[in-house]
C-alpha cells in the first residue's frame, strides 16, 4: 500500500469519527434553539393577543384557530388558576401538506373582564424527519468534501513535500556498488530527509568498503594461489623435458603435473563460486539461449561423433533472457559437458527449448543421482577422480544469483536437469 | 627474436626463460617496474610478457606507455588475476593477448608464437615445417601443396603441436588446450588419443616430413623427419 493511501485511510476514518460525533451534538443543539426561539415568538404572540383582546373583544369569540394561529376558549375559574403555562410538541392537520405536520403549541389562561379563557398560540415546527434528512446529507457531502480535498492535497501538496524521499528511493534501487557511482544527493531543506540522504551515504560507503575488500580477496588469493601452480607446472615441464630422466620418473613427474592441473582447476572453480556469490557479474544482455547452446554444441561435433552419441534439440521456442552473457555461457555449457561427459556410448541427448525452460536431458548412468545432494559442493561421481566436483554447484549458484529454480530428475532412465527462466525474460 | 619478460615471482621467470631459451629466442627479463620501464624505453622486443601486479607499479601503466611508442601491439599479458576488468583494459591498450596463470608452457609458447607469425608476416597467418604448411586464417592444411581435410579439433591439435615443435606436450596440457577454460572434466584422453591417431594418419599418407612422436602414458612431440 502505498504511503499516500495509507496516510488517506487514517484521515477519513478521523474524520468519520469527527464529524460523526459532531453533527449528532450539533442536531441537538441546533433543536433546542429552535425551540426556544418558537418558545419565545409564542409566548410574544400571547401577550400581543392579550393587549389586543382589550381593544378587540371579539377576539374573544375565536374558538378555532382557523386562518389564526390561536384559539380562545372560556373556563372555569378553578380550572384557569390551575393552569400553568405549557408549551408543547403535537401533531396537526395541515390543509397544504394534506397530512398530520408537527406543531408547538403554548397553553396559558387569563383572565378578562372577570372572565376566565384559555388561550392556546401555536407555531409550525420545523419536521423533525426532514432536518434530520436535510443534516445528514449536509454531513455526507462535508464528509466527501473533506475526503476528495485530502486526496487532492495529497497528490498534490504531499507528493510535493515527499518529493525528495521518492527521489532517494528512486537512486537506492538503481544504485550499483561495482560501478563507483557518486554518493546519493537530493534537492532538500528538510531535515528528515538529508538525515535520511546521510544515512543512505553512510550505508552505501560502508557497502563499497566491504563489496571492494571481498572482490580484493578474491583477486589475491587467487594472485597468491595461481602463481606458485603456475611454478609447480611449469617447473615439472622442464623437467620432463630433461635428458637423462628414467622412464618411471618420468611417469611420476606427468602424473603430479596432472594433479597440479586438478589443484588448478579446483583454485578456478572455486574462485568463480565466489565471484558468482558476491555477484561481480553484473552487466547483463539479452541473450538467446537458443544460440548460446548450439555456439557450446558446435565445439563438441567431434567428441559427440566419436562417443557417437546423438543430440536432439527441439527448439520450437526461442528462449531469450536478461543476463550476463559470461554467466550464460557458464550455466549451459556445465549442464551440456555433464551431459555429455557421463553419456554412454550411443546415447544421446535431448536439449528442449519452451517459452521459458531450458530442459536437457541424457542417457547415461542408470541409477538416479540423490536430488537433494547434486548441487552440493564437492559432490562427484566416485569413478571419475579428475573432476572437481563443482561443475553443478556453479549452474546452481548461477540459478541462486538470478532466483532461477533448477531441479534435477530421473525419468525413463534419462537424467534431465531443468531451469526455469521466467522471472528473467528478456520482454518481446 | 627479442622476448622480454616482465615478472616478478623469480622462479616462474627463471621457468618461463628456461622455456624459451630452448625455443632459441633470445630472452631478457625485468622483476620490476622500473627496470622494466628502462628496458622498454630503451630496446625494442618481438614479443614482451606482462605481468600486471608488479612490485612499485601497474603493469597496465607500462603497457600504457608501450601504446604511446606504438609497440602495444606485441604483449601479452600473463596475470593471476582472471579478472574481466583487467582483460579488457588490457586488450583495449592494444595488448595482443591474456593469459590467465597457471598455463602451460606449451600454451605459452603456442601464444608468443601466434604474436610473432602476425607480426612478422604481415597479413599472412601461416606455419611453415618443411613440407607442410598450416594456415591459421584459413584453417587449412597442405602438405607438398595438397589440400588436407582435417576435422577441427584436429586442426587445433596440429597447430599446437607445430607451434611447439620438438618440444614434448603433456596430455594433460593438450587435453586443456582442446577443451579450453573452466573444463571440468578433462579426463578424456580416449578422444585426444583417437584425434591425433587420425591425424598420424593423415600426415603418413600424405607423406609429410613431420611425425608425431608418442611418449607413452605422458604426452607427444612433433618433431621433423
Amino acid at each position: 500500500m502505498k504511503l499516500l493511501n495509507r496516510s488517506l485511510i487514517y484521515l477519513s476514518a478521523v474524520f468519520f469519527i469527527i464529524i460523526g460525533v459532531w453533527s449528532v451534538i450539533f442536531y441537538f443543539n441546533l433543536k433546542d434553539e429552535i425551540r426556544d426561539s418558537i418558545d419565545d415568538g409564542l409566548d410574544n404572540n400571547r401577550l400581543l393577543i392579550l393587549i389586543k383582546v382589550h381593544s378587540d373583544s371579539t377576539l374573544l369569540g375565536q374558538n378555532e384557530f382557523g386562518g389564526n394561529n390561536f384559539q380562545i376558549h372560556p373556563v372555569s375559574k378553578e380550572k384557569a388558576l390551575a393552569y400553568r403555562d405549557v408549551f408543547k410538541d403535537t401533531m396537526m392537520y395541515r390543509l397544504n401538506e394534506n397530512d398530520l405536520e408537527p406543531v408547538r403549541l403554548l397553553n396559558s389562561a387569563f383572565e378578562h373582564n372577570d372572565q376566565y379563557y384559555r388561550i392556546t398560540v401555536i407555531s409550525s415546527l420545523v419536521e423533525e424527519d426532514d432536518l434530520i434528512e436535510d443534516s445528514f446529507w449536509s454531513v455526507v457531502s462535508l464528509f466527501i468534501i473533506l475526503v476528495v480535498s485530502v486526496v487532492i492535497v495529497n497528490n498534490f501538496v504531499l507528493r510535493k513535500v515527499w518529493n525528495p524521499f521518492y527521489d532517494i528511493l528512486n537512486q537506492l534501487k538503481t544504485y550499483r556498488l561495482d560501478k563507483n557511482e557518486k554518493s546519493i544527493e537530493i534537492n532538500s531543506n528538510i531535515k528528515e530527509f538529508i538525515q535520511l540522504q546521510e544515512a543512505a551515504n553512510t550505508l552505501i560507503n560502508r557497502s563499497k568498503e566491504a563489496f571492494l575488500s571481498q572482490k580484493e580477496f578474491t583477486e589475491n588469493a587467487s594472485h597468491e594461489l595461481q602463481t606458485p601452480i603456475a611454478i609447480i607446472i611449469g617447473k615439472l615441464e622442464l623437467l620432463l623435458e630433461s635428458k637423462d630422466l628414467k622412464d618411471e620418473d618420468a611417469n611420476t613427474i606427468a602424473n603430479v603435473i596432472n594433479i597440479a592441473d586438478r589443484l588448478k582447476r579446483l583454485n578456478n572453480s572455486l574462485l568463480l563460486l565466489a565471484k558468482i556469490e558476491n555477484k561481480q557479474f553484473l552487466e547483463e544482455e539479452t541473450i538467446s539461449l537458443n544460440e548460446t547452446a548450439k555456439n557450446l554444441l558446435s565445439n563438441y561435433d567431434e567428441l559427440l561423433a566419436f562417443k557417437q552419441i546423438e543430440i536432439e534439440l527441439d527448439e520450437t521456442k526461442d528462449l531469450k533472457v536478461k543476463m550476463n552473457p559470461a554467466l550464460a555461457d557458464i550455466l549451459l555449457s556445465n549442464l551440456i559437458k555433464n551431459a555429455i561427459f557421463h553419456n554412454k556410448k550411443y546415447g544421446n541427448i535431448r536439449i528442449t527449448f519452451t517459452s521459458e525452460e531450458f530442459i536437457v536431458c541424457n542417457t547415461g548412468n542408470p541409477l538416479s543421482l540423490n536430488p537433494d545432494t547434486i548441487f552440493n559442493r564437492f559432490e562427484k561421481d566416485q569413478t571419475k577422480k579428475d573432476s572437481t566436483g563443482l561443475g553443478l554447484s556453479i549452474s546452481n549458484a548461477i540459478c541462486n544469483s538470478y532466483n532461477l529454480k533448477i531441479n534435477y530428475g530421473f525419468a525413463e532412465h534419462q537424467h534431465c536437469f531443468k531451469i526455469n527462466f521466467n522471472n528473467i525474460l528478456a520482454q518481446v | 627474436m627479442k622476448i622480454l619478460i616482465i615478472e616478478d615471482e623469480a622462479d616462474l621467470r627463471e621457468t618461463i626463460k628456461e622455456s624459451l631459451l630452448k625455443e632459441k629466442y633470445i630472452v631478457e627479463t625485468a622483476a620490476d617496474f622500473t627496470s622494466a620501464f628502462e628496458k622498454i624505453s630503451i630496446y625494442d622486443y618481438d614479443c614482451i610478457l606482462l605481468d600486471i601486479m608488479l612490485p612499485n607499479g601497474n603493469g597496465l601503466d607500462l603497457l600504457e606507455e608501450l601504446k604511446k611508442n606504438g609497440k602495444s601491439e606485441n604483449v601479452i599479458i600473463i596475470s593471476a588475476k582472471n579478472s574481466l576488468d583487467d582483460k579488457v583494459k588490457g586488450l583495449a591498450l592494444g595488448a595482443d593477448d591474456y593469459l590467465t596463470k597457471p598455463f602451460h608452457l606449451a600454451e605459452l609458447n603456442a601464444r608468443i608464437n601466434a604474436v610473432l607469425r602476425r607480426k612478422n608476416f604481415k597479413g599472412k597467418d601461416c606455419i611453415e615445417v618443411e613440407n607442410v604448411v598450416l594456415d591459421i586464417q584459413e584453417r587449412t592444411l597442405t602438405i607438398d601443396n595438397i589440400n588436407i581435410h582435417l576435422n577441427k579439433k584436429e586442426f587445433d591439435i596440429l597447430n599446437y603441436f607445430l607451434s611447439n615443435k620438438n618440444r614434448l606436450i603433456t596430455k594433460t596440457a593438450l587435453a586443456e588446450y582442446v577443451w579450453g577454460d573452466h573444463i571440468d572434466q578433462a579426463d578424456n584422453f580416449d578422444f585426444i588419443y583417437y584425434q591425433i591417431k587420425n591425424l598420424r594418419k593423415k600426415l603418413e599418407e600424405s607423406n609429410a616430413q613431420i611425425i608425431i612422436e608418442m611418449i607413452y602414458g605422458i604426452g607427444y612431440k612433433l618433431t621433423e623427419k
